[in-house]
């Protein structure tokens, strides 16, 4: 075990994205302020398909994303304890809780709490508690919320399904002309769809860039710069910002930068990364020389848009992401990682607040052993609910595991 | 020249002063709260034993929760590792370590030469650990050295469906309100805690060749429980509490050489 602890190279970009990303909520937070017409606000599911509101000029906001940031700034038990109060179980989803919390109290990681919605977008595309809990924000802010149902894919997506989540779109076009009171332009969406199948490319590039040896970037990095491509895919700046990501990540490789100094293992992280921890994790594997050089969360937003027919490309892309898939799908998807990336093993988070990414873990490391050879280590702990997560044995088992390799 | 290993677990802390392969002392003391004063004192008890100082050691390797803080040691390795290590020195045949020890459980498999292949930790909660048996004994009146045999007096064991140790707490209290006998509740506790280990270690291959470490070894109670489950025999080895520091005087050993 190394003692010493060498630093990684900072990337440079993030400057960029955390001005990208401040400015996007002073701009959310200000469009309310003060009397007078504002821009329509709706919050929207991760999974959600943003390019409708980004067309519609509707400013998207996404608490989930709001819930890492909790996550991250260690404040999301204290807004869990809020909804808990009021009686929703702790076995709830932590975003769920802390978003929850947050709205009844206003507070949150930004000042004075995320700005409130005019109305809600739920899409069930990632579980089927964003359902439930928008419910409840519809009744705490008294708005409307629109339902955007895609079927889960057991073997194969059928045709009907693609037609059932494409009249949704047609729907939803026509619930935001209705909200917004303007027209909804086609050529703009198409245009909207353009940008961010741009982004979402330079995003697989900055991502395919960790396939080199020494890897530019861990998961880590990847968690903190996949914010603009959730939240403002669709836009212009988000696709600047990713040239230049991409652009930063490409030097890397060429000078033979890695992110972890003297880099032996690569690694293969599974699920939504434990906000509150990111920092004690790089460094923990980083001090023993593994690099976690892709994961199947960040991943999950390199979907595939064709933009000679956005609709349906849409409506497919919608269906098909991670968690909307069975777990035959999910280890072929895995499997294509572990190969792809060349990694040594395999590192998932059982994370207690997401059911639908955690079940099923088990079943696959071993699955992943049966076809790779290559080891997988379960963490259990919650994304943001660091109540439920022990440092000392996560490091015992982190070391434990890099040690058997 | 002798090489030490020092484990430094939640309740004790053990170290193992090898020479070769010999075992030439051992020591064991309580850890209380502050692991790198107990990792220093089960070192200088063991080198005192022997009446040696720490000059004459080729190296120091610390392990247990406790390792971090072991700032004498010239290297740091996991007791899921130092286990494997010293269960395959004393027992080669082993294939799967349980240890269970003051806070955690794990299952751990191994090839032929104690590499690791896979564990299974139980760090969750206190089931099946050294704790437990603690909070038991103490709710049930014994002393937690005689868990081990009254319950082999047992002729039927009392059921206990919870291992949860502040649910069995209450279950083993309703238990004696029942007025059923001492020995068949901690006969029933046994069982428990050998459900919940044989359940945990399922999620790895394991094959009889299994031997057990850590301070619960010593509760013959426990054995029994995990044999009938398991169906094979399990190996307890002389020192069952002393094989993390065992396996951790092994890798000193060989970075001595
Ligand atoms: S349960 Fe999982 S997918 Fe659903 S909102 Fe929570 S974290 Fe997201």
């Amino acid at each position: 075990m190394a003692d010493e602890k060498i630093k990684s190279p900072k990337i440079q970009a993030t400057e960029q994205m955390k001005q990208l990303i401040t400015e996007y909520y002073i701009d959310a937070k200000t469009t309310k302020l003060p009397e007078g017409s504002h821009k329509p606000i709706c919050w929207i599911t991760s999974g959600g398909p943003v390019e409708f509101l980004i067309a519609a000029d509707v400013i998207p906001i996404y608490p989930e994303n709001h819930g890492a940031m909790c996550g991250a700034a260690r404040i999301a038990p204290g807004l869990a304890e809020v909804a808990e109060k009021m009686g929703f179980s702790r076995d709830l989803c932590s975003y769920a809780r802390a978003d929850i919390g947050g709205a009844l109290t206003e507070s949150g990681a930004i000042p004075g709490g995320l700005p409130k919605p005019d109305f809600l977008l739920c899409c069930n595309n990632i579980c089927g508690t964003v359902v439930k809990w928008y419910e409840e924000l519809a009744r705490i802010f008294d708005v409307p919320m629109f339902l955007f149902d895609t079927p889960f894919i057991h073997v194969e997506k059928p045709e009907h399904a693609t037609e059932y989540v494409r009249q949704q779109c047609l729907e939803l076009v026509k619930f935001l002309e209705e909200r917004t009171g303007s027209g909804f332009s086609l050529e703009r969406f198409a245009e909207v769809a353009m940008l961010s199948v741009e982004a979402v490319d330079l995003w697989k590039g900055v991502l395919a860039t960790a396939e080199s040896r020494p890897s530019p970037f861990t998961c880590f990095d990847a968690f903190i710069h996949m914010a603009p491509i959730v939240t403002l895919r669709g836009t212009q700046k988000v696709v600047d910002y990713y040239k230049l990501l991409k652009k930063e990540m490409e030097d890397r490789v060429a000078q033979g930068v890695g992110a972890v100094h003297d880099e032996k293992y690569r690694l293969i992280w599974d699920n939504i990364p434990i906000w509150y921890e990111m920092r004690n994790l790089g460094n923990l594997f980083a001090e023993n020389r593994a690099c976690l050089v892709a994961d199947t969360y960040t991943t999950a937003w390199a979907v595939d848009i064709r933009i000679e027919d956005p609709l349906t490309s849409m409506a497919d892309a919608y269906t098909k992401v991670y968690l909307n898939i069975s777990i035959d799908i999910m280890l072929e998807q895995l499997v294509e990682l572990m190969e792809r990336y060349e990694a040594d093993g395999l590192v998932m988070h059982s994370n207690r607040s997401c059911k639908p990414y955690s079940l099923g873990q088990y079943d696959l490391s071993r699955a992943v052993a049966e076809r790779t050879g290559k080891p997988s280590l379960i963490i259990e702990a919650d994304m943001t609910d660091s109540r439920v997560y022990s440092e000392a044995q996560t490091r015992e088992r982190v070391e434990a595991f890099i040690e058997s390799l | 020249m002798p090489v030490a290993g020092v484990d430094i677990g939640s309740l004790t802390a053990k170290a193992v002063v090898l020479q070769g392969r010999e075992v030439l002392s051992t020591s064991l003391t309580q850890t209380g709260h502050n692991s790198r004063v107990a990792g220093r004192r089960a070192l200088d008890m063991a080198l005192d034993r022997m009446g040696l100082d720490e000059g004459s050691l080729g190296f120091i390797v610390a392990t247990g929760y406790g390792r971090t803080a072991a700032d004498f040691a010239g290297e740091r390795i996991t007791e899921i590792t130092c286990h494997a290590r010293g269960a395959n020195r004393t027992h080669p045949e082993a294939r799967t370590v349980i240890d269970l020890g003051g806070q955690d459980s794990k299952a751990i498999a191994i090839d032929e030469r104690g590499k690791v292949l896979d564990f299974v930790m139980n760090d969750k909660c206190s089931a099946g650990t050294g704790r437990f048996l603690e909070v038991m004994a103490s709710a049930l009146e014994v002393e937690l050295d005689d868990l081990g045999s009254l319950s082999l007096e047992s002729t039927s064991p009392a059921s206990i469906s919870s291992v949860c140790t502040v649910f069995a707490e209450s279950e083993v209290v309703s238990r004696v309100a029942e007025g059923a006998p001492k020995v068949d509740i901690i006969a029933g506790i046994h069982q428990a805690i050998a459900s919940r280990i044989y359940a945990m270690a399922a999620r790895i291959p394991t094959n009889e060749a299994l031997i057990i470490t850590g301070g619960v070894a010593r509760n013959i109670g426990v054995v029994r429980a995990l044999e009938q489950k398991f169906d094979t025999r399990i190996v307890v080895p002389e020192m069952p509490q002393h094989m993390g520091a065992l396996g951790a005087a092994i890798i000193a050993g060989e970075h001595h050489e």
